[in-house]
């Protein structure tokens, strides 16, 4: 009889702990410990907190008497990159030892290197080794290409050549994108960005081709940041001078370089055939992207006279740099 | 009654978990025989094979990828595989490139029997091990579920309408054939599974978990169409281990039955001494392909597991060559009367009769899948679909690939080039695109990947020739294929009702920007636009130059408007097809 209730109780016991148990978690209120409560169905949606930048991006210091622009001539690329960055003040003005630098290239498409659609490995691996010597502990290069990374990487020579020259390649995975948050953005407040090879980096070098571009005209080191995007990127077009100027607001680089070695002067930015390319000889550093692109646009597309694309303007009024290369300082160098 | 736990060793008090104490045992057999025989016991040694096997098969799998085929031979198995190999010479009469690498396998199995469905089928281990390992049977209903069953045919019944099918340019058997199966469902489902387990560990700080990954460096995770079906199939198969142990191999199992057809000539099988067998069953214990050991080996059954000899109390079994077909007129005296011997020494077991050459299926049910194999194809090729005049717009195939008639005589839907495919472009092809006959045949989708213009990967691993081994440059038309022109897959077209600058006074051309082709096969016609809100726009309005078009599908792919693009490809202009060109210009010659 005595067993007979204490089963009976310990029966009951169990299914007023799940009613009420059932009951609590459904029912409380939100804000209480354990409620799953959520009368609106606001509380089952995601919510990713967005990561930020630092304040100041990348840049290091502003110089009064360095030159803005350094402008090198030649053949030898190793040389000439560092007769450009030495223009402006040298490796060491920007890469200190210890420093984790992401090299970010332009690998958009799946081109061989003298079809002058991506940067041109050499000068990555230039670029890379200028970093190693300076002391950094770590470079690392990464690009988020419109056509199947590998493959891009591959055919452009620029991973083996990253690589040899002693820097890690970063290509996208699923798991790789973070929400980036720019405040002051028109498009990109809130974008999916190719956060895994940002973890820990101190400084970001953008390295890009000079290309035509078919919609914006010409994509050089501004429009190369395109690459640090993930997401719906194909609606950039709709108001492309819009998107670059966000980008330049987006990412402030420790400096740039405008690979000029090579030109694609037209059908970009694919092209595809050598008749597109031509010799540019030319290696541009400069801690002002705009000033650095607004050079290649006159001097390098050789389409000196023609207005500038819209989004040198947007950016400019943003105070993100001056595409007015003439009133800067500029020091040009003849390599070789 | 009591609530109270019962005392036990464990929770006795002042003691933790006694651990088992375990002591190397190197004492001799009983027979004799020193300790490591036990280790290498027959048994243990087959798997090993197993083990090395489906590890060399999923190690091809994961080498199945831009960035690691470096030469090794990934379509291994499906090349190794004798009914690949002999199928495909019934439907085209030729035997395509590697594929009499199934003489590998065929050899042996003319010598040994069915080694390979317990020694190397991936697959097979893979039901081996389910039932293993979800094994709650007794050792009595064991044997019993280990006895053949007339349901056993049903797999030379499905071999013989597979083969005639095939005989007439129908090429099925990779519906069922166990490599082509397991290939399809890995690419589709488990490696797609695996590497998002992987990437979520890599996303938890476990970062050496993506150099594992399946398919590095995709920016997105890989979808497959009617993925779901494909996995629903494998848990199926699987899950019918639970009811009848390798149902799969026993049952449906077309390269089994193809071997097992081969095994009747088999020099080697097992033996039963009727001298020693006391009919006890428990040979029936661990039988793999429920082959009868116990009386009349069924040769076409045995899978040569051994399990059976290592089973058998008594050693009355042996793997010998060339045994006797029958010993009943050897066997002096009655066995009822238990007075017979065979050669001087008693016989014990009531049972003489010791094989079964061939396997069990009467002549007139072979004539039955002769006539059902004739008359299924035309059932099949007169479906729409696959037909010449109703073939889909949407059954765009890879590049390099055959006219559509030669490609169902090739196709064996392992999905290889799908595996391989580095932009997921290529998809298993769903009933409503290709009917039953091209079902999981592979076919691009624009709207998930694009044709990368360099890459000719998925002809490198087909493994009979239904995308043939193409160069790049006679892919992309140059050096001396430039009179050929480049390979096309399709064309495409423009949908002004939903494209943004022809119909929504939007800016936009993503295509003309991602067209690959030199000079670009998208045009435009540019204009300078007052919109409805006063705003003045830029309008580039495209157009196609159809014959510059390769239909790689990248504009559709880009297009922004994503759920059903703008510009989209369909299977017209196709370079393979004579019936489907575009343009009078196109034309071929030929």
């Amino acid at each position: 009889m005595n067993e007979n209730r204490r089963r009976f109780l310990k029966q009951l016991g169990t299914v007023a702990g799940i009613s009420l148990g059932a009951g609590y978690v459904s029912l409380a209120p939100s804000g209480w410990p354990l409620s799953l409560s959520d009368p609106d169905g606001e509380g089952g949606k995601p919510r990713e907190k967005g990561l930020r930048l630092p304040e100041n991006g990348f840049a290091v210091d502003p110089s009064n008497v360095l030159p803005l622009l350094g402008v090198a001539r030649g053949a030898d690329l190793d040389a000439m990159l560092k007769a450009a960055v030495d223009a402006i003040g040298g490796i060491r003005r920007f890469i200190r030892t210890g420093d984790v630098v992401l090299v970010k290239p332009n690998v958009a498409f799946e081109r061989s290197a003298p079809l002058g659609a991506t940067s041109n490995p050499d000068v990555v691996a230039a670029l890379v080794r200028l970093c190693r010597e300076a002391g950094a502990a770590e470079v690392r290069v990464a690009d988020n290409p419109i056509e199947s990374p590998a493959a891009c990487f591959a055919r452009s020579g620029v991973q083996r050549a990253a690589i040899d020259a002693g820097s890690e390649v970063y290509l996208p995975t699923p798991s790789d994108f973070r929400l980036l948050e720019t405040p002051g953005a028109t498009h990109i407040a809130r974008w999916p960005f190719f956060w895994r090879p940002f973890a820990g980096v101190t400084k970001v070098i953008g390295v890009a081709p000079v290309k035509d571009h078919n919609l914006c005209r010409a994509s050089m080191t501004t429009k190369n940041w395109y690459g640090l995007l993930g997401g719906r990127r194909n609606q950039f077009h709709q108001d492309i001078h819009g998107i670059i100027a966000d980008l330049a607001l987006m990412l402030r680089p420790t400096f740039v370089v405008l690979d000029g070695s090579r030109v694609l002067w037209r059908s970009g930015p694919t092209g595809g055939s050598l008749a597109d390319v031509r010799e540019g000889r030319t290696l541009v550093a400069s801690t002002d992207s705009l000033a650095a692109d607004a050079f290649g646009w006159d001097d390098l597309l050789e389409r000196k006279g023609e207005p500038l694309p819209a989004y040198f303007a947007k950016a400019a009024e943003r105070g993100l740099g001056n595409p007015d290369w003439k009133l800067t300082n500029v020091r040009e160098i003849q390599v070789g | 009654m009591s609530a109270a736990p019962s005392p036990g060793p464990a929770h006795a008090p002042g003691k933790g978990l006694a651990l088992p104490s375990w002591k190397p045992n190197l004492a001799p057999n009983p027979d004799g025989s020193p300790w490591w025989a036990r280790a290498f016991r027959i048994t243990n040694i087959r798997i090993a094979s197993q083990a090395f096997f489906f590890g060399l098969f999923v190690f091809l799998l994961w080498v199945t990828w831009l960035s690691r085929l470096k030469g090794y031979p990934a379509s291994l198995f499906l090349e190794m595989d004798p009914l690949v190999g002999f199928a495909t010479a019934l439907s085209t009469h030729t035997v395509y490139r590697h594929l009499w690498w199934g003489l590998f396998l065929l050899v042996p199995t003319l010598l040994l029997g069915r080694v390979f469905c317990n020694w190397a089928c991936p697959y097979g281990t893979l039901h081996q091990v389910t039932g293993w390992l979800f094994n709650i049977r007794s050792n009595k209903s064991r044997i019993e579920k280990n006895r053949y069953r007339p349901l056993f045919q049903t797999k030379y019944y499905l071999l013989g309408v597979l083969l005639v099918m095939a005989a007439f340019g129908s090429l099925q058997i990779g519906l069922l054939d166990p490599i082509c199966l397991l290939v399809r469902t890995f690419t589709v489902t488990i490696i797609p599974a695996v590497d998002w387990g992987l990437a979520s560990l890599a996303a938890q700080g476990l970062t050496s978990a993506s150099s594992l990954l399946f398919k590095p460096a995709t920016p997105e995770p890989r979808v497959f169409a009617g993925a779901w079906f494909v996995g629903a199939l494998i848990l199926g198969l699987v899950g019918a281990n639970l009811f009848i142990p390798r149902f799969f191999c026993r049952v449906l199992c077309p390269l089994g039955a193809f071997l097992g057809v081969l095994s009747r000539w088999a020099l080697f099988r097992i033996d039963r001494d009727v001298t020693k067998c006391t009919d006890c069953d428990l040979c029936l214990k661990g039988c793999e392909g429920a082959s009868d050991p116990q009386g009349a080996l069924r040769k076409s059954e045995c899978f040569v597991c051994f399990n059976c000899i290592d089973d058998c109390p008594e050693d009355a079994l042996t793997f010998r060559l060339n045994p006797l077909p029958s010993i009943a007129q050897l066997v002096k005296g009655s066995v009822k009367d238990g007075t017979a011997t065979l050669g001087g020494l008693p016989v014990i077991s009531k049972n003489l009769a010791v094989e079964v050459k061939a396997p069990d299926v009467p002549r007139r049910r072979w004539l039955f899948t002769a006539v059902a194999g004739v008359v299924a194809f035309p059932f099949l090729r007169f479906s729409k679909d696959v037909n010449k005049r109703g073939f889909h717009h949407k059954a765009i195939r890879p590049p390099g690939s055959v006219a559509e008639p030669e490609f169902l005589e090739r196709c064996i839907k392992c999905d290889q080039c799908i595996n391989v495919c580095p932009t997921n472009v290529l998809q298993p092809a769903k009933l409503a695109v290709a009917g039953l006959e091209g079902l999981w045949t592979p076919v691009m989708d624009f709207s998930v990947g694009f044709c990368q213009l360099n890459c000719t990967l998925c002809s490198e691993v087909c493994p009979t020739g239904a995308i043939q081994k193409t160069s790049v440059e006679k892919k992309l038309g140059l050096g001396a294929y430039a009179e050929a022109g480049p390979v096309r897959l399709g064309t495409a077209f423009f949908d002004r009702g939903r494209c943004l600058p022809w119909a929504m006074e939007t800016p936009c051309v993503v295509c003309e920007e991602v067209c690959p082709t030199t000079p670009k096969a998208i045009g435009t016609y540019d204009e300078v636009f007052t919109r409805w809100d006063g705003k003045t726009v830029t309008l580039n309005k495209p157009y196609m130059r159809p014959e510059l078009c390769i239909g790689c599908g990248i504009c559709q792919k880009e297009c922004p408007v994503v759920d059903d693009a703008a510009v989209y490809v369909t299977a017209i202009g196709e370079s393979r097809s004579d019936d489907r060109t575009l343009l009078l210009s196109g034309k071929k010659t030929t």
